[in-house]
């Protein structure tokens, strides 16, 4: 008796901690995107709340369902919004391809490191994240800026003859958001390079394999799944990036973020705002789920 | 004493297809490996034998191009290849870990060496499927190393190593990692493997008894440098001294002080007791020399008659404690001046009875010639 009550414990325990993230996600996640979702089907009218009620009460059942498509045919129409979420994917995808290629080689040396520097250079990595993250912006915005550290130094040392305009340009930008989403790409790919066994590096030179088809052949397949993990971290919120090309970015640099704020706070048309971002999710899950399938196939096939 | 040190150094064999000429690696200050010259004959199956940190694997890892001698030449088939890099050189070797491309298929893994070679597609295709029957893998092909069990693993990691057609293959602790039965099993496909294909195969291992079976040749490594180099039987039964006496089998080592010297060899007398052995000796010893006077258990015969004969040590004493196998019996024996003796003898007779038993008073005897004189 004693044993099942034990058994029932157990069960009741496991299913609260399963329950606890599940019912946290549902609460501040899928109940506030079903909400917006909502939102995205109404028109947008001033008052308070500003748009329409989906469901007009008053009316028979057949014509209760007042939802219009009118938002999202408007995204179509226009091409503010296609254009900022075009520059929003070749934005986040360049920072995300030079976030690899700084990223990499970074990871890989600390993960070749002996242990007592390695903790070291991980500290280095994870240190900014102590300061304010507007307050790194803030500090490139000083970089970057016409009379900023850069220009100032250039124009002593005399290679020009007037200031750069590097500050609200798409290259600050690209500056601000490789910054600071590295540490999201070092980190999973230094995870997954720390476990590789070096025999292997060994086994594949040792069978005829140059340095970098070692790298290629081996390597780097191994070290697939960091890549892809490190990807999606910076990817993701890149994508969705505000804060960044506000302060830094021009009048070229209008990220769907930005355009997506506007819409809320400077238009008031919460609907139209719905609309963009329910298409904005639709362009982030989806590499979500191609990253979760090759990680179900990959697990089958091993 | 000098000779028994550089004797390998001096006389270079002519037909040494394997030829290390004072190899040395150092880690710092540590000296990994000291001033090593080892010659191997084409198609020998050579194992080096040492425990752990004694610089077998640097001296492998030398040979296979993965670490850099601080000085030394390596020839290999009158090429000095000291400078070649790993991926340029003749040799293959089968890692300790057997170190299986995780996301590469068994095929794919045995393929790579080829393919690396730019051969033609036809032609790798033929020597895989080759390699996979001679390694009893045929049905492996298109399995991923993680679904494979150990002896399967060592067996894709041989058949990797194997598929270039090395000078050279090189093996770390090849059976390790194999459960006992499975490892009986496995080194005598190796050995059968080497004799079809008669590559030159050098093996490291810890293991004694996987030295003793596998290899035509040994050399027991310490701190460095090669401390013996002969056949398995030279080795076992004229150790050159306590290290290699101890390391290999069982032994008896008695400590003496020699009293005379003849021309058939030396005798000595054991210390703290009254008995005198007699010994052959190639070494040179004069008198008063301390020494070790070593005997292998098998070597002594145990009676409850005093036995007669020429040239024979005898020693009473009382049997202490009895280990019995079946086929054979372990007896260790206190003799009257206070030695602990180790003896083990075949269970000739049928019986359910010992014929000696616990604290029954015997006489140990051997002969002159089995007695090893150890100077150090």
């Amino acid at each position: 008796m004693a044993t099942k009550q034990q058994t029932f414990g157990d069960l009741l325990w496991r299913r609260i901690v399963i329950w606890v993230p599940y019912t946290w996600l549902l609460l501040f996640f899928l109940v506030p995107f079903a909400i917006v979702f909502k939102i995205s089907f109404s028109d947008p009218i001033v008052a308070q709340p500003p748009f329409t009620a989906l469901f007009d009460h008053t009316q028979n059942l057949l014509n209760r369902f007042q939802g219009t498509l009118n938002n999202y045919l408007f995204l179509l129409d226009d091409n503010l919004y296609w254009v900022s979420y075009l520059r929003s994917i070749k934005i986040a995808s360049i920072s995300t391809v030079l976030c690899l290629l700084l990223g990499y080689p970074m990871a890989y040396y600390i993960a070749q490191s002996p242990p007592t520097r390695r903790n070291i250079l991980l500290m280095l990595i994870i240190l900014p994240f102590w300061t304010s993250f507007l307050l790194r912006v803030y500090a490139w915005m000083g970089i970057l800026s016409t009379n900023g550290i850069i220009n100032s130094a250039l124009l002593w040392i005399g290679i020009i003859d007037e200031p750069l305009q590097m500050l609200y340009t798409n290259f600050a930008v690209y500056i601000g958001i490789v910054y600071t989403y590295l540490p999201f790409m070092i980190l999973p790919l230094y995870a997954n390079l720390e476990r590789l066994d070096l025999d292997l590096h060994d086994a594949a030179a040792d069978l005829g394999a140059k340095p970098l088809q070692v790298f290629w052949d081996i390597i780097l397949p191994i070290s697939l799944p960091g890549i892809v993990a490190g990807s999606l971290l910076v990817f993701i919120p890149a994508m969705g990036e505000f804060v960044i090309p506000s302060l830094l970015g021009g009048l070229d640099s209008l990220m769907i973020g930005r355009t997506l704020y506007d819409e809320f706070f400077v238009n008031r048309d919460w609907p139209l705002a719905s609309a963009v971002a329910t298409i904005l999710l639709l362009i982030l899950v989806l590499p979500i789920m191609l990253f979760q399938r090759m990680q179900v196939s990959g697990r089958s096939s091993d | 004493m000098v000779d028994s040190k550089n004797n390998f150094a001096t006389t270079p064999d002519p037909q040494a297809f394997v030829q290390i000429q004072s190899l040395s690696k150092d880690f710092d200050e540590f000296k990994a490996v000291d001033q090593v010259n080892l010659d191997i004959r084409k198609g020998e199956l050579f194992a080096i034998l040492g425990g752990s940190g004694c610089g077998k694997s640097t001296l492998l890892r030398m040979l296979a191009g993965l670490e850099t001698p601080t000085s030394g030449r390596i020839i290999v088939d009158g090429d000095d290849i000291t400078d070649w890099p790993a991926y340029d050189r003749p040799i293959n070797m089968m890692f300790q870990s057997y170190a299986l491309f995780p996301h590469m298929t068994v095929e794919k893994n045995i393929a790579y060496g080829l393919r690396k070679q730019g051969i033609e597609r036809s032609e790798i295709d033929r020597r895989v499927q080759r390699m996979l029957e001679l390694v009893q893998l045929g049905g492996f092909a298109k399995r991923k190393p993680n679904r494979l069990s150990g002896g399967e693993k060592q067996r894709v990691a041989l058949a990797r190593a194997l598929i270039k057609n090395p000078k050279l293959l090189l093996l770390d602790e090849p059976l390790a990692a194999l459960d006992k039965k499975l490892r009986e099993q496995t080194q005598f496909e190796l050995m059968n493997l080497q004799d079809e294909l008669g590559i030159t195969f050098i093996v490291v291992t810890h293991d004694q008894e996987e030295a003793m079976t596998l290899a035509t040749r040994i050399a027991v490594m310490k701190e460095g440098q090669f401390v013996q180099t002969g056949t398995p039987a030279q080795i076992y039964e004229y150790p050159k001294n306590r290290f290699v006496a101890n390391f290999i089998g069982t032994i008896n080592i008695f400590d003496a002080t020699v009293v005379e010297l003849d021309d058939s060899g030396l005798t000595a007398k054991l210390d703290h007791s009254e008995i005198l052995m007699k010994a052959h000796t190639d070494s040179a010893a004069s008198t008063g020399d301390k020494v070790g006077i070593a005997v292998r258990p098998e070597k002594i015969s145990i009676s409850k008659q005093l036995p007669m004969g020429e040239n024979i040590t005898t020693a009473k004493g009382v049997v202490l404690d009895l280990a019995y196998y079946g086929n054979y019996s372990i007896y260790r024996v206190k003799t009257e001046s206070g030695l602990m003796v180790q003896v083990s003898a075949q269970n000739r007779q049928r019986s359910s009875e010992h014929v000696v038993e616990w604290d029954d008073e015997v006489y140990l005897s051997w002969e002159q010639g089995s007695s090893i004189v150890l100077l150090e």
